[in-house]
């Protein structure tokens, strides 16, 4: 049951078309170059690290393992010697330790992963987690504990601005296609989807091309943000709703972006780990491009390398415009969730004034998971975690429309990521009662 | 580069639109009525706006001073509820009415609740009823229309409404005696009223402004006119002597204006579309309850204070169900 779309959401300016047709290029380093690599590049426990002061270490080498279930590896993006553990700027927890590795040989030859142990295993080994922002370890998705009945490919892409998976989608369509078909026949699932926006109608020309050769169904879907948002892309592919609070795994669904789609068939076909990305450098640069980066190179030197900033930078945002994060310094590096590097002046975001809520209604029209914004942020102001927990906040997926759409230019979603931490505390707590 | 980055909660685009540029479309949407008012009632007509958006922003600017709070005349909703307000008063009222009918609006109607956004009544409204209660005999001084063709200032002659005067009728007689079929003069507004009482055609036309540029939906206003109709279509039926035709009755006294500016004034109705509905069908069927038993002729402005006051109700039982929802444990 297709719906091809979903309630409520938004048409905001997508501006992708700076950089849609532009080749993914390699972003080339030097000797003597730094890359800093936080050991918090996942949602979970942090990474511990293997390495210290001095060792010497090879692309592909591992140098920070997971500590715990969820949580991940990484491995060094470089061959060079390992100059020690700094703090370094994250865009999201302020300083983080990360592991800073000076390059001493330009070598595109990297240590390959031994495939021994379960699939989910190598996975985790490869260190992969969710490319499409989130940063989900990718091999607890990958572990369902009941039958699935779907796996999802999300090719969406709803995010303004960003254009890396789309670019993935048309330079590496078949091996996407074999690292999703991987996974399906490992976890015996039945079917697989691939969803794409339809305003990439390339994307889906390049898929449709495969349909003979392997098994899949393809979905061109209607262009709205956030029309890749987990929830939403289950819907409008399956028809199927996942419950509030509940995962995909739970109506039998499975969702992966198509970069990790990408990266799971490079682990198993070329035994490469992950330790470069596609990031979309846009917005206010003079070239924009598509490039290939290594994980832990600073943003200035993307910036740099796409002709530097035009005009007076007020915001980078390392993400996309609606759910990323404005950075706080240039030396923030390049995470695994880093789709976009995304640079605007003053004149390009509607910042505009604060005033008083008008109850005008937008924010009700355009939250994909059918909330009342309006009346939630004066009880997130107020502190009045009850009253949220009975208006569902819970149910918010952070995807910042409401924000988008008020007039007034009130922080909508944001009062409700800080809320929803406390509310989440508070029903745990009530939970061990 | 710039030394210092900005770091704020995403989003970090947002769209153009803003509550000043959404005010100042409802002043444009205005514009046909002022028009057409200026247009029949002259230079009484241009004094009442004038006096009115002068002691409203004066009273806004006076209380945001007092109150200590940045003054944001900039934001346009002041121009609006003074513009209202002098549609809701005769042409040619009294300077002193105006002075009280625009304190009532911005500061007991809006300002001692917190300024915009805040208040649960709308401020144009609280004043008109407030004027009408103390003073009715000035708030019912219509005076003859006066189309400006025959010249911008004249003589003020006073004269009835159609819908007093048909009330009158009822109350003297038990049934309406002359005849109310101009439906085009109605229409177009050559008949005595408030100032927005007047034209239907050109509030019509910006209500549908408001529509086309999505300040407004269709929920509010077209569940108002359903609510009106359920209860007067069939009186009108059974005792077509006891009350005027619905084509009159849409035509004339404030409906129009109520159902496309008043009532779906955002701060004082329901955020959500179901309880729009709701509240627009309450709003006209109190409208037609009041027109049809009530003394006062005119019912508008009780109505939607009335569904005002439920508003609260409203937003907490027609919480839409949210995508997914799990009742929750209580």
């Amino acid at each position: 049951m297709q719906r091809y779309s979903f309630a409520g959401g938004i048409h905001p300016d997508y501006n992708k078309g700076k950089t849609s047709s532009k080749k993914i290029e390699k972003l080339p380093y030097e000797i003597g170059e730094t890359l800093t690599i936080p050991i918090t590049q996942h949602l979970g426990a942090p990474s511990k690290e293997l390495v210290k002061k001095k060792d010497l270490v090879k692309i592909g080498d591992k140098i920070a393992s997971a500590s715990g279930l969820i949580s991940s590896s990484l491995h060094s993006p470089c061959s060079g010697e390992v100059e020690g553990v700094v703090l370094a700027p994250h865009p999201i927890m302020g300083n983080v330790p990360s592991i800073r590795i000076r390059i001493n040989e330009l070598s595109e030859d990297y240590t390959k992963l031994e495939l021994t142990g379960s699939f989910q295993d190598t996975v985790a080994e490869a260190g992969i987690v969710g490319l499409g922002g989130a940063t989900f370890p990718s091999h607890v998705k990958l572990s369902p504990p009941k039958k699935v009945d779907y796996l999802i490919v999300n090719g969406v892409e709803c995010e303004p601005f960003l254009t890396c998976d789309h670019r993935l989608m048309l330079e590496y369509t078949e091996e996407i296609l074999l690292g999703a078909i991987l996974i399906k026949e490992k976890l015996g699932i039945n079917e697989l989807i691939i969803g794409i926006e339809d305003n990439k109608m390339d994307a889906v020309e390049s898929f449709q091309k495969l349909v003979g050769k392997y098994q899949f169904t393809l979905v061109p879907l209607h262009t709205k943000y956030p029309q890749g948002g987990e929830k939403q892309l289950i819907y409008a592919t399956t028809g199927r709703v996942v419950p509030e609070g509940k995962l995909p795994l739970d109506v039998g669904v499975i969702v992966h972006n198509v970069g990790t789609c990408k990266a799971i068939f490079e682990a198993f076909s070329l035994h490469k780990p992950l330790y470069e990305r596609v990031v979309t450098v846009t917005g206010a640069v003079k070239e924009p491009k598509n490039l290939l980066v290594k994980i832990g190179t600073p943003i200035s030197k993307l910036i740099e390398y796409c002709g530097g900033p035009v005009g007076d930078i007020e915001k980078i945002v390392i993400g996309g415009p609606m759910t990323g994060f404005a950075a706080s310094s240039l030396d923030t590096p390049v995470m695994k969730g880093t789709g976009g590097v995304i640079l605007f002046r003053k004149e390009d975001i509607n910042s505009g004034k604060k005033v008083n809520c008008v109850r005008c209604g937008r924010c009700v029209e355009a939250c994909p998971m059918g909330l009342v914004p309006a009346l939630m942020e004066q009880f997130s102001i107020q502190e009045q975690y009850e009253k949220l927990i009975d208006w569902h906040v819970v149910n918010c997926i952070e995807c910042g429309c409401c924000s988008y759409v008020c007039p007034s230019k009130r922080p909508l979603v944001g009062y409700f990521k800080t809320a929803k931490r406390q509310v989440i505390n508070i029903l745990r707590q009530r939970g061990k009662k | 580069m710039k030394e210092k980055l900005l770091v704020t909660f995403s989003p970090h685009i947002r769209d153009e639109i803003t509550t000043s540029k959404i005010m100042l479309y409802v002043v444009y949407a205005l514009l046909p009525a002022v028009l057409v008012s200026i247009y029949f009632f002259g230079f009484y007509a241009i004094k009442t706006y004038i006096l009115t958006i002068g002691f409203t922003l004066f009273f806004e600017y006076l209380f945001l001073k007092i109150r200590g709070r940045e003054i944001t005349l900039y934001d346009n909703s002041a121009l609006v509820t003074a513009i209202l307000l002098a549609m809701n008063l005769p042409a040619n009222s009294p300077w002193w009415l105006i002075a009280i009918g625009s304190f009532i609006a911005i500061v007991v109607g809006k300002q001692v609740y917190g300024g915009l956004g805040q208040n649960p009544f709308n401020p144009a409204l609280v004043a008109r009823v407030f004027l009408l209660i103390s003073w009715p005999a000035q708030m019912t001084a219509w005076i003859e229309p006066h189309p400006i063709s025959k010249g911008f200032f004249y003589d003020a002659v006073s004269t009835a409404t159609p819908l007093g005067s048909a009330k009158a009728e009822i109350i003297a007689n038990g049934k309406i005696i002359n005849e109310y079929s101009d439906i085009f003069q109605y229409a177009i507004g050559y008949m005595s009223g408030s100032l927005g009482e007047i034209s239907a055609i050109a509030i019509v036309i910006g209500g549908l402004y408001l529509l086309w540029k999505r300040i407004i939906t269709w929920h509010i206003p077209l569940s108002y006119l359903i609510g009106f109709f359920i209860v007067l279509l069939p009186y009108w039926l059974i005792y077509p002597e006891k009350t005027l035709n619905p084509l009159v009755h849409l035509t004339t006294g404030g409906l129009m204006l109520g159902i496309f500016f008043m009532a779906t004034d955002m701060v004082t109705s329901p955020v959500n579309k179901k309880g729009q509905i709701i509240f627009g069908i309450g709003c006209g069927v109190l409208t037609a309850v009041i027109r049809v038993w009530g003394s006062y002729p005119e019912g508008v402005s009780f109505a939607i204070l009335i569904m005002n006051a439920f508003v609260p109700l409203i937003d907490y039982y027609m919480r839409p169900k949210s995508f997914g929802e799990v009742s929750n444990e209580k």
